[in-house]
């Protein structure tokens, strides 16, 4: 993984402090063109990876990826999925069942179409592989080496005590697309400790690490001593605690901490991109 | 361990269900819904007893509390059937259908003596409680409008009906956004006395409002106003606003951001004449277990303390919510 992953919460009017900023930032990146200008400013500032949601959107990003292969020669995504909002709208209006015949591709009442025979069986894993499967046909033709389930669902499956269902996912990634399983987790130690009893060993895992212990379960004394000790490939995320902390501050902290493999930011201006990769330079000596 | 049982595994009802499993002191050992798909996945991966039938699983499963997290039409045979057994009861919103279930659940609980908490979770937000600390403190000096606001894409196009959009079984965007807002303003300002001038407005729903708008007056004398739309797609999620106007200043709070502008500068409680910008993270505990926000640990970890050291008077009460029920039928009435 490189240093540096380049965030996509500023393009979609995701801002944890600010709804008011998030919505002046959706009228910035109302169209694609936008959002590839910012693109095209990280990868001119040496950054080439570009972690994302499987937003709608981001499938006109990657039609134009796919159009200028000599532009994006070693550009990667590292897709996290899925885009929670579009099914919690989805489950909220409909139920569960309601959302997942939305989104199991063909129809789940005929029992020719695989995810109808997925969901007749109570086949779960299998309706989790054609979800995954719907999720990234986007990326297609596109280097994914990394490919994360978001925080919600993580969590949601950690609290719940399903860790069976991290093996199949971590098997199926693997198995399916040739690419590395991350996890995203506000839960950073709980979910190690259950990967490890399932046998995932040495994962990627990104979860908020800030001096101020925003979004981390347990503390920051807690993950200091896990991220030192614990066998995985930590992520930082949050790095800034949501515009908290002043980014000297913010990317000095997590520098330090040399097991940290990648720092994920997300920034809209050259000034902002280039002020955040020099910084974290600077820490790295 | 406090032995948890939970009713509904909806997008509500698996996040109550993950938030309990992860926490410290409360073990789920069973699990109630309709579905078959859903109770086979928990059955499966998970390690919980799994029932379709309410009563069954809690005469069997020796439950010291429950969560109940069904449409609103339920809740009333659910929690008397839970409370008649002496178990301490958390209940979703919107509370009750209709005001008589919920003075009878009001009741029962107390005459019981059993905890009892609705999901209210704004309550639980730093910066509402923050807002709520700075009018006790006259901040804005004397309080003369408020303004109480939620928006949200939940129903942005006509599509097949759902409970959501039948009022009988308290759906509508008046019991499922502005419910929020109304039992916000009532925690953080003070109880609602009257409603007038109720506009209710159905923009794609045709069974519900999709809208609603209307005067509130307070027991304290305050009047503001309610504006709340669920058929809002500029907003990604939902959102609630409140601003109050003093004669002081002004503060204009979300879940996330504060913005407190004062006229002289307020030593005692650290602000400065102008813009004052306080923001979620120097205003929230950390939680345990983090899932959607920590208001929702923190609401369950409040309720699993209220059952731990018997504290009946809690800050989200059955008789709170049932105050709201209240309030939601005036406006109702009111409408044209």
């Amino acid at each position: 993984m490189d240093r540096i992953l380049f965030g996509d919460n500023q393009f979609f009017a995701v801002n944890h402090l600010s709804d008011e900023k998030a919505r002046a930032q959706s009228v910035r990146f109302a169209k694609n063109e936008a959002i590839i200008k910012v693109l095209d400013t990280a990868i001119d500032l040496g950054i080439k990876t570009f972690m994302c949601t499987t937003h709608d959107r981001i499938s006109g990003i990657c039609d134009h990826i796919r159009k200028n292969p000599q532009r994006y020669n070693d550009f990667k995504i590292f897709p996290c999925m899925p885009y929670a909002h579009k099914y919690a709208n989805a489950v909220t209006e409909l139920g569960i069942v309601g959302a997942l015949k939305e989104y199991l591709p063909g129809n789940i009442f005929s029992t020719i179409a695989k995810g109808g025979i997925a969901y007749a069986k109570k086949d779960f894993i299998a309706m989790m592989e054609l979800l995954i499967d719907a999720e990234m046909k986007m990326f297609k033709g596109i280097d994914t080496p990394v490919i994360f389930i978001q925080n919600v669902l993580t969590d949601l499956i950690l609290g719940l005590g399903m860790k069976d269902i991290f093996r199949a996912y971590h098997t199926y990634i693997i198995k399916k697309y040739n690419a590395e399983p991350g996890y995203i987790t506000m839960n950073l130690v709980h979910l190690l400790n259950v990967l490890e009893e399932v046998g995932i060993k040495n994962p990627v895992v990104c979860s908020s690490i800030n001096k101020i212990g925003f979004r981390m379960s347990g503390g920051t004394k807690l993950y200091e001593k896990t991220i030192a000790e614990k066998e995985f490939r930590p992520v930082a995320m949050q790095v800034l605690a949501a515009g908290a902390l002043r980014p000297a501050v913010a990317f000095e902290y997590v520098c330090k901490q040399k097991k940290i493999e990648s720092i994920l930011f997300g920034a809209s201006s050259y000034d902002h991109i280039k002020e955040s990769r020099d910084m974290i330079n600077r820490f790295n000596n | 361990m406090i032995k948890t049982g939970i009713i509904g595994l909806g997008k509500m009802g698996l996040s109550h269900a993950s938030i309990i499993n992860a926490h410290r002191d409360l073990d789920l050992v069973s699990v109630c819904d309709t579905s078959n798909l859903i109770l086979e996945a928990m059955k499966k991966y998970g390690s919980f007893e799994v029932y379709t039938d309410y009563k069954k699983m809690i005469d069997e499963s020796d439950l010291n509390a429950l969560f109940i997290a069904t449409p609103t039409k339920y809740h009333s045979e659910m929690v008397i059937y839970a409370l008649e057994k002496g178990i301490h009861v958390f209940c979703e919103k919107p509370f009750a259908l209709t005001i008589a279930q919920g003075e009878n659940m009001v009741e029962l609980a107390k005459k019981n003596k059993l905890v009892n908490q609705a999901g209210y979770h704004n309550r639980f937000i730093g910066t509402f409680n923050y807002l709520k600390k700075l009018i006790e403190n006259k901040a804005i000096g004397e309080v003369y409008h408020f303004i109480g606001e939620a928006y949200g894409p939940v129903v942005v196009k006509r599509k097949e009906s759902t409970w959501r959009s039948d009022s009988s079984e308290g759906g509508g965007c008046l019991f499922d956004y502005a419910s929020h807002v109304i039992n916000l303003i009532e925690y953080v300002l003070d109880d609602i006395k009257e409603v007038d001038g109720v506009m209710l407005k159905k923009i794609y729903s045709s069974g519900v409002e999709d809208a609603v708008y209307g005067g509130l007056y307070l027991a304290n004398g305050l009047s503001g106003q309610l504006s709340v739309n669920w058929s809002d797609e500029t907003y990604r999620k939902m959102s609630t606003q409140i601003t109050v106007q003093g004669t002081e200043g002004k503060i204009i709070t979300d879940a996330q951001e504060m913005k407190i502008y004062l006229k002289k500068e307020n030593k005692k409680l650290g602000l400065e004449k102008g813009w004052n910008m306080r923001y979620i993270t120097d205003l929230t505990d950390p939680v345990d277990f983090y899932l959607r926000g920590e208001e929702y640990s923190t609401q369950v970890d409040y309720f699993a303390k209220c059952i731990a050291s018997g504290t009946l008077e809690n800050v989200n009460s059955f008789e709170s919510a049932l105050h709201t029920d209240l309030i939601i039928e005036s406006l109702k009435n009111k409408s044209r």
